[in-house]
């Protein structure tokens, strides 16, 4: 005996969004897991900073907004967003940065527009984007990988530098910080430096990045967990890294000059996280297949063409921002062929 | 045995609960001592009593004669008296009453003469058409659309397959499942007629791989009559939900009907099995429709079957003749989990249209506050029909019903597919159901309005003539009175001068 | 600099010409604005606006002479589609009309009916059938429920009643509305 509701189906299956969400969250364990081999703790008090903003803020808008606190703050979506973010903006960030992204992120790209569900953008991204644009500085300088940095990094030192600004030692951000594989590609060709010669340095990898490479495969593989559950579609991914490889393989082919390796492009940055985590929200996203299709080649193109031509190392923010405006009206255009169409 | 055609978008895998059902024989149902019959068992007009109360009738007596094209007779399911003709709750899910028929049943079951015709072949396809609605036979397979209807291609169409609807691939339902290893002799009867009928060139049986034991039934009986010329049968994969009837046709033949279309448009015309063998009964016995059976079936019915139920049976005799364990006016289900609906009261009778009554589902939907929609597009990937719920949900939820029409809502079959997968919770289907009503509703009140405003100019335009017929009338009546007093006044003028003319001559 | 004023002109010559051209091709006909308002009335022809029926009143306010809110019957959706048609902000409904009510049907009390023909006369519609000294009754159907028949009839023998659903009538709730808590156990 059970209680049910009045009208059919009396069947339900098991899908739910927090299990969505909550497989989300289980898939990036394995590139956060590298993400921390690599750059070291400061990556996990990132991401336990931006989930404690992220859940305060998110039951504070829900009291205000008078909606009930459970069944929302439980559906895991406001961590998916800090856990995003968090592994999107450099480990060694202020805390002050961490929270500004994270409560814009959560206020006013999720909550102003009326909360899950109802988000035209990607909040994670709304929110990078505004620290990106707002402090371009702290957020293009990187820590190097372990293996290249004179001292490696503890946890006691990345706290104190994420909190305090420096070390006991009397270490500052900047000191132990540098540029990404991403970003020295992009100052060096403006500097006329052949690609095929700027990967040889040793921030660069046999892939992509040093590091990075690594980071792309695990969240590629997180992905393919996520395609393997169902949680996301193929269509969004697949698009978007076929796009990128595309485009960059055919400027590869007739101007080396100008840009690195296709497979440089897919194993640097944040392309698999982009292609497999980000691009395939679905409250912001297509909904239609064409559609997501649609929506993850342009993504994929608009990255590569702001690594390539924008101001930007890095485009993954701006073009599923970009992407998430043109996202109704590609669904329109793009709705299936109902049964029986006579058109 | 041949391959299908085609396949259907979405759709969904669901646990089939079926074996439950089909342990035992099917069993006949003991006569109660009333039987409620509701006037409109099928889609269309309802029929009208031809019966008083006090009126004696035997079983398959005609009681009611089918009002207009779209109807069907209605019969006493068995021997006694008519006892009321009046309103009476019906198996809706509104809860609301209609005109019913109650005989009292006087436990001797004698028939009515019956009129078993010979040979088929000796009648016209009107007058098997005829036979078969004077028999009240309507779609078993849930619908209720008369039958008769069906075995009229017109003059238009000819048929090149007519397709026997054996899928049933709602979870739990057995019925049609039971009556093909049972009977398939007599569904068979049914489609020979059905075929020489409508004259179709080819007939597909088409079943579920999930019944082996009906389809080697099916298989045997096809056999033992080697004169029936391109009949085949068709296994389709199990998936919910093949047997919506343009899901069947598209699976079988890879075609779709035209959304504006019949099946026929195809030149397909799809029965149910169970309706066949009604066919089979009507002709060869002269037997009306007067019982069907019925799956009754879930967690809280231990020994769970098939039950060949007269009509008018109460629902409730038939669950406590199942032995199931509920309360008095606990609510049940009827139908299947996905497409039916749930009723309480126990005095609701059996109709025509009553495949299954299901008590206790196993993995029940649970009542929660559904979340908001996060356009995740599962719906839209399980969705048959290739619609998109989530825009109609939206659409729907604003009641912005021109944009529903748009999104072709009045394509959803409300198989419950959206719902099923909606990692949400939100009730699709319900939203569209509201949404069909309220349009069709619309409707009903704009052809009214529409109705009004032409009497309303019509009595306008009348009340003017007659304005104008009186002021005419008036005018002439003015007039003629004018003419008379100018008549009179010459005339006496006349008389006047007559008279000076007298008096001057004088 | 003349290449550019060349260009230029021709530039909005061209464009002037597409829009001209695009006016005519995909010019929108409509009906006249009062087919549009009648075609919102729900056509009870009750006269409650204080026009003689429903014409009468969407003529008023295509003429720009009433405000929308006069119409009772249509309520609350009739007023919001009609400021919707007519661009213009939706009022609450004008209480010197009357109230919104469900809808309603006439139903003569055949007993007492003495067959006086005044709410024949009354119908707007011609809804109400009989003749003198014949009792009357009234076709539900085209009904409007516009209650213009109460006020003449000498014994007051009709009564209006709320029209309720039949099975095929019956509509699906709004699911918004449904309290999940009631779900029923099985």
């Amino acid at each position: 005996m059970a209680i049910f509701r009045m009208s059919p189906p009396f069947l339900a299956g098991t899908n739910r969004v927090t299990i969505q969400m909550l497989q989300v969250i289980f898939a990036m364990i394995p590139a956060i897991a590298a993400m921390v081999y690599f750059f070291g703790p400061a990556v996990l008090i990132n991401i336990s900073l931006a989930l404690t903003v992220a859940l305060l803020a998110e039951a504070i808008l829900l009291k205000l907004r008078k909606r009930p606190v459970k069944p929302f703050i439980t559906d895991g979506s406001a961590a998916v967003t800090a856990i995003l973010l968090a592994v999107a903006i450099p480990p060694l960030s202020p805390w002050w940065l961490t929270v500004t992204g994270v409560l814009f992120a959560i206020v006013f790209a999720k909550h102003l527009y009326g909360g899950l569900g109802y988000n035209p953008f990607n909040p994670a991204m709304v929110g990078y984007v505004l620290l990106l644009v707002s402090f371009p500085l702290e957020m293009t300088t990187w820590l190097p990988v372990e293996s290249l940095a004179d001292k490696p990094l503890d946890l006691h030192s990345a706290f104190q530098l994420i909190f305090y600004g420096q070390t006991n030692a009397g270490w500052v951000a900047d000191t132990v910080s540098g540029a990404t594989p991403l970003d020295t590609m992009k100052t060096q060709i403006g500097q006329s430096i052949a690609p095929a010669y700027i990967v040889n340095q040793n921030l660069f990898g046999s892939l992509g990045g040093l590091g990075w490479e690594w980071i792309n495969i695990w969240f590629a593989a997180g992905g393919i967990y996520l395609l393997y559950r169902r949680v996301i579609s193929w269509h969004v991914p697949i698009a978007m890294i076929a796009t990128m490889f595309v485009l960059s393989g055919v400027t590869y082919l007739f101007a080396p000059e100008i840009t690195g390796s296709p497979l440089f492009h897919l194993m640097s940055g944040g392309t698999m996280i982009g292609a497999f985590f980000i691009a395939t929200d679905p409250v912001s996203g297509s909904t239609t297949v064409k559609g997501r299709l649609v929506f993850g080649a342009g993504v994929g193109a608009l990255t590569y063409i702001i690594r390539v031509w924008g101001g930007y190392p890095d485009g993954i923010a701006f073009a599923v921002l970009l992407m998430n405006m043109l996202a109704p009206l590609i669904d329109y255009y793009t709705q299936p062929k109902v049964y029986g169409a006579t058109k | 045995m041949t391959k299908t055609l085609g396949f259907f978008p979405g759709g969904l895998k669901l646990p089939g609960h079926k074996k439950r059902s089909t342990q035992t024989p099917i069993r006949k149902t003991p006569l109660a001592k009333r039987l409620t019959l509701p006037l409109q068992q099928h889609i269309g007009s309802a029929a009208i009593p031809i019966v008083e109360v006090g009126d004696k009738v035997l079983k398959g007596q005609q009681i009611a004669r089918a009002d207009g094209h779209v109807s069907v007779c209605l019969h006493a399911p068995s021997s006694g008296t008519i006892i009321a003709i009046e309103d009476h709750p019906i198996p809706h899910p509104s809860g609301l009453t209609a005109p019913c028929i109650t005989i009292e049943t006087d436990g001797e079951d004698n028939w009515v003469e019956r009129h078993p015709v010979k040979d088929y072949r000796s009648l016209s396809t009107h007058e098997i058409r005829q036979i078969v609605r004077d028999a009240g036979i309507v779609g078993l397979g849930g619908a209720g659309f008369p039958s008769f209807i069906k075995l009229n291609p017109g003059v238009h169409h000819t048929v090149e397959t007519l397709l026997l609807n054996g899928a049933e691939c709602e979870p739990y339902i057995s019925c049609d499942d039971m009556l093909m290893r049972e009977r398939a002799d007599g569904i068979i009867d049914g489609i020979e007629i059905m075929q020489y009928a409508l004259r179709a060139r080819e007939v597909i049986l088409a079943i579920e791989d999930n019944k082996p034991q009906a389809i080697s039934a099916m298989e045997l009986a096809l056999a033992s009559r080697p004169h029936l010329q391109n009949t085949r049968l068709v296994v389709v994969p199990t998936r919910y939900p093949t047997g919506g009837e343009k899901q069947l046709i598209q699976v079988v033949t890879g075609k779709e009907v035209p959304s504006d279309g019949l099946p026929i448009d195809l030149g397909i015309v799809s029965h149910n099995m169970g309706t066949a063998y009604a066919v089979g009964r009507a002709i060869h016995h002269g037997e009306p429709l007067i019982s069907r059976i019925v799956t009754v079936t879930g967690k809280d019915v231990p020994h769970a079957g098939n039950f060949e139920t007269l009509f008018g049976t109460p629902i409730s005799e038939l669950l406590t003749y199942a032995e199931t364990k509920r309360e008095p006016d606990e609510a049940f289900i009827l139908g299947g989990p996905m497409m039916g609906f749930s009723l309480s009261g126990d005095n609701l009778p059996v109709t025509k249209t009553a495949n299954c009554i299901l008590a206790g589902v196993d993995d029940v939907a649970p009542a929660q506050e559904p979340l908001p929609c996060i356009r995740c597009g599962d719906c839209a990937s399980a969705c048959p029909a290739s619609l998109l719920p989530q825009q109609l949900y939206w659409h729907s939820r604003a009641k912005d019903f021109d944009q529903t029409r748009d999104y072709n809502l009045f394509d959803c079959i409300e198989c419950g597919c959206c719902d099923y997968v909606c990692p949400s919770k939100i009730p699709l289907v319900s939203y569209f159901r509201f949404a069909k009503t309220e349009i069709m509703n619309q409707e009903r009140e704009r052809k009214k309005s529409d109705l009004a405003r032409d009497r309303f100019e019509t009595r306008q335009a009348r009340l003017e003539r007659e304005q104008r017929e009186k002021e005419e009338r008036q005018r002439q009546r003015k007039a003629a009175l004018a003419a008379s007093k100018a008549k009179k006044e010459q005339q006496e003028k006349a008389a006047e001068t007559a008279d000076a003319d007298n008096k001057e001559t004088e | 600099m003349l290449t550019a004023v060349i260009a230029l002109t021709l530039l909005a010559l061209i464009l002037g010409l597409l829009l001209g051209f695009a006016s005519i091709k995909f010019k929108v006909e409509g009906d006249p604005i009062v087919d549009q308002i009648d075609k919102i009335l729900p056509q009870t022809q009750c006269g409650q606006c204080s026009f003689a029926g429903c014409r009468p009143y969407a003529e008023a306010i295509a003429a720009g002479e009433v405000d929308i809110n006069r119409c009772p019957p249509g309520g609350e959706s009739t007023i919001q589609a009609l400021a919707d048609l007519l661009d213009v902000e939706p009022k609450p409904l004008d209480e010197e009309c009357g109230v919104e009510k469900p809808k309603m049907l006439a139903v003569i009390d055949e007993q007492r009916c003495i067959g006086c023909t005044l709410c024949i006369q009354a119908c707007p519609v011609d809804a109400i059938l009989g003749a003198a000294k014949h009792m009357h009754t009234v076709i539900a159907d085209e009904c409007t429920g516009c209650e213009l028949c109460l006020e003449p009839c000498p014994v007051d023998c009709i009564d209006m009643v709320e029209m309720t659903p039949n099975p095929n009538t019956w509509r699906w709730p709004d699911p918004s509305h449904v309290q999940l808590e009631r779900g029923e156990r099985v």
